[in-house]
């Protein structure tokens, strides 16, 4: 039963389907429980947590991911795939801390001050999510101060800032320098990304990475975690 | 059976207003009667005077005619020429049904080149760094051969933007004769290729033999009236204003068979007729008008095709630039004269001065390829594959073409706004402004797989190595390996049977056994 509901789940996240309502995409899925809806029957007959994140969740992203990589699969059946994946992680979050279980670490991510354009940090927000992090969106125009505040009260392990602009870019620079003048920069991995910037210009920085995409930056993310270990 | 969809042009691009288009027409009809066309062809002159033309007889080396043939002739043809035309297949769904006044193009290959492009891509290393090395195409030209035209006609078959076969290589193997040479280049092409084939004929003494032989693919003489599996194209008339003796012959015959055939002119803007567009358009106008006429009286209601291959010369060597924007220019023009008389238009278009695939060649062909369908011809002969105006053929090239008419289908596919999609969109636009994140991408799903959102370039490399070729090169090589349905093993001993002069290597079931 739990092994059905489970390799469901996978299938599910490989559909793209959040809730009963999305098509996926192969034919006659619409109207049968989607991720949502699975992950709450697994929890119903005491499906472990663990178990529906790396057999279900996590599983299903890998086969996305494999997917993506051959060009079978486009963004938005990514993203609608680390949707349905975040709104599982959003149910079982409560239980998983409930139980001391840690996330795969927690993400701030902001659009710098002086820049509006969101559409890339909402890409990679939604795509961290469904990589398992637990992300904390600070928006977009984001002043310096409310990001080092962030940081000194949540203690996030990574921050993720974007900048579309050449002229909003330097601010990353300015919120990497005010990290360090509050003593938190070796708290905190720095991610960069949006179109203005690039590998240098974080090296120029002191980013610890540039991230060309959510799919990057995934891996990067990945990497640090490996080196940690 | 449902024929080919084609690409259904919904408002054509149109250069002439319709005061433009009628004062064409009336200088074409003026040149009609003075001054007229020479015929070299004796059976043309007699057949037009019959039914009223006035013929005189020019005193030189060749024997041949003035013939005047007056307006009520013509508009008696225009009147008795079918507005519809169908081109059969072997594959009864690959049939081509061409009205003359619906826009619906038709893609078609060819037309024959006397120069084969093979492909290479040798290993380059940078002499400064012998680490770094690139892969370059090597193009080399031959000569070609029966061989590599089943290879088009294979490859071609799998193109799907390719509507209908024009053979794309002049086939000149040593076996190859003047007397065989016809029922090879059908057989080799019908045998590869279950779409229309349209072809010209090297020797009329042959043309019963390939009537035959599609008689036997089709079914019969019934079947093959009811499904014409083959066409012709004859250039009946050499510009400025003259009826061919031999290719006049075999437009008479073709046209007494009731087969479909193109009444096709090509005169070169500069040399062969005025560089002037006014010029030009009188000129070929008349030209096909007087192939048409002859046409009809013929064999009234033989299916003809108002056929315009216009070129303008090049300055610098007077050879044919079908590059040159002015090509394009007339050629939208034969459209809209052909759509006056709502007669089916063959028309040109992709034909390039380049004489290798790259920059020039695509920027050539591309340019008229886009402007030309725009405008909404029925069978538009758009040279897959072919370089250097007309004579080299290059398989790589009709991949490329192929991906880059998906584009212009794609393109001239109808706008959907109406009511009922606006109300879908409000709906959209309200819900996704009320989300946090805003993104529409949600919605792209229901749409990725169901045709209504154009592809990527299907060429595109990894980073920034521009690796077109090579990958047009692995799907030249997977269309390749992909099979084609040949001509059954029943037919295919008939045909051997009946028809002299096919190659014995040309028979896939003795190869096999």
């Amino acid at each position: 039963m739990s092994e059905d509901i489970i390799a469901t789940i996978k299938e599910n996240v490989i559909q793209g389907r959040k809730t009963q309502v999305d098509m996926g995409i192969d034919e006659g899925l619409e109207g049968t429980p989607g991720v949502v809806e699975l992950t709450q029957q697994a929890l119903e007959v005491n499906v472990s947590p663990q178990l529906i994140i790396t057999e279900g969740l996590t599983a299903g992203m890998q086969v996305v991911g494999e997917k993506y990589s051959t060009k079978e699969y486009f963004i938005p059946d990514m993203l609608a795939s680390a949707e349905s994946v975040g709104a599982a992680m959003d149910i079982l979050k409560p239980i998983l801390e409930s139980s001391n279980v840690e996330t795969k670490g927690k993400f701030a991510i902001a659009t710098v001050k002086g820049d509006i354009h969101d559409i890339g940090k909402n890409i990679v927000a939604i795509l961290l999510k469904g990589a398992g992090y637990e992300v904390h969106d600070l928006g977009t125009d984001v002043p310096t101060e409310k990001v080092v505040e962030f940081v000194k009260e949540e203690k996030p392990g990574y921050l993720g800032l974007s900048a579309l602009l050449t002229t909003t870019m330097t601010e990353m620079g300015v919120v990497i320098t005010a990290l360090e003048e509050n003593k938190l920069r070796s708290n905190v991995k720095v991610l960069i990304g949006g179109a203005a910037v690039s590998d240098e210009f974080a090296q120029e920085i002191g980013a610890d990475a540039y991230c060309i995409d959510g799919f990057q930056a995934v891996k990067v993310l990945e990497a640090f975690d490996i080196a940690k270990e | 059976m449902v024929p080919r969809k084609g690409i259904l042009v919904d408002k054509p691009y149109e250069r002439l207003t319709r005061e433009q288009v009628e004062l064409v027409h009336r200088a074409s009809m003026q040149i009609l009667t003075a001054p007229g066309l020479i015929s070299f062809n004796r059976e043309a002159v007699d057949i037009l005077h019959s039914h009223g033309a006035a013929v005189e007889s020019i005193v030189g080396d060749h024997q041949s005619w003035q013939v005047k043939i007056p307006e009520q002739l013509v508009l008696k043809a225009l009147d008795t020429a079918p507005k519809t035309v169908k081109l059969g297949a072997r594959n009864p769904d690959n049939a081509l049904i061409m009205h003359g006044d619906e826009p619906r193009v038709y893609l078609i290959t060819g037309s024959e080149t006397n120069i084969w492009l093979d492909v290479d891509f040798p290993t380059y290393v940078n002499k400064a760094d012998s680490t770094k090395e690139i892969r370059v195409p090597e193009f080399k030209p031959r000569r070609g051969t029966v061989d590599d035209l089943c290879q088009s006609a294979h490859v071609c078959e799998h193109l799907e933007m390719v509507d209908g076969y024009i053979r794309t290589v002049n086939i000149q193997d040593r076996d190859i004769t003047e007397e065989n040479k016809d029922v090879n280049k059908f057989f080799a092409s019908l045998n590869n290729n279950t779409k229309h084939f349209m072809s010209g004929l090297t020797s009329l003494k042959q043309l019963d033999n390939v009537v035959r032989m599609a008689e036997l693919i089709a079914g019969g003489k019934k079947a093959l009236e009811d499904n014409p599996i083959i066409s012709f194209i004859t250039c009946l008339v050499k510009s400025p204003l003259q009826f061919v003796e031999d290719t006049t012959d075999t437009f008479i015959e073709v046209c007494r068979r009731g087969l479909p055939i193109v009444v096709s002119s090509s005169p070169q803007a500069g040399t062969t007729a005025p560089i002037k567009e006014a010029g030009i358009m009188a000129q070929i106008n008349a030209e096909v008008l007087a192939g048409i006429t002859l046409g009809q009286l013929v064999k009234p209601g033989a299916p003809v095709l108002y056929g315009s291959v216009p070129v303008r010369a090049r300055m610098d060597t007077l050879g044919d630039s079908y590059g040159s924007v002015e090509t394009s220019q007339y050629n939208i023009d034969c459209v809209q004269m052909a759509r006056f008389y709502r007669l089916p238009n063959y028309s040109t278009s992709g034909v390039c001065d380049s004489k290798i695939p790259g920059q020039q060649s695509s920027i050539e062909r591309l340019f008229s390829d886009i402007v030309v369908a725009m405008s909404g011809p029925q069978y538009l002969h758009c040279a897959f594959g072919l370089l250097d105006c007309n004579s080299v053929f290059c398989l790589l090239q009709a991949v490329l073409d192929d991906a880059h008419f998906k584009m212009i289908e794609f393109f001239l596919r109808q706008p959907r706004i109406d009511q009922r999609e606006l109300e879908a969109m409000l709906k959209q636009i309200r819900e996704v402004v009320a989300t946090p994140q805003k993104l529409y991408i949600s919605y792209i799903r229901p749409l990725l797989r169901s045709g209504e959102i154009s592809g990527i370039y299907p060429f595109e490399g990894n980073g920034e190595a521009d690796d077109v070729f090579e990958l047009a090169y692995e799907q030249m090589k997977e269309l390749l390996a992909r099979p084609v349905e040949h001509i059954d093993r029943e037919t295919t001993a008939r045909i051997f049977e009946e028809i002299p002069g096919i190659l014995p290597r040309l028979n896939i079931y003795e190869r096999e056994s």
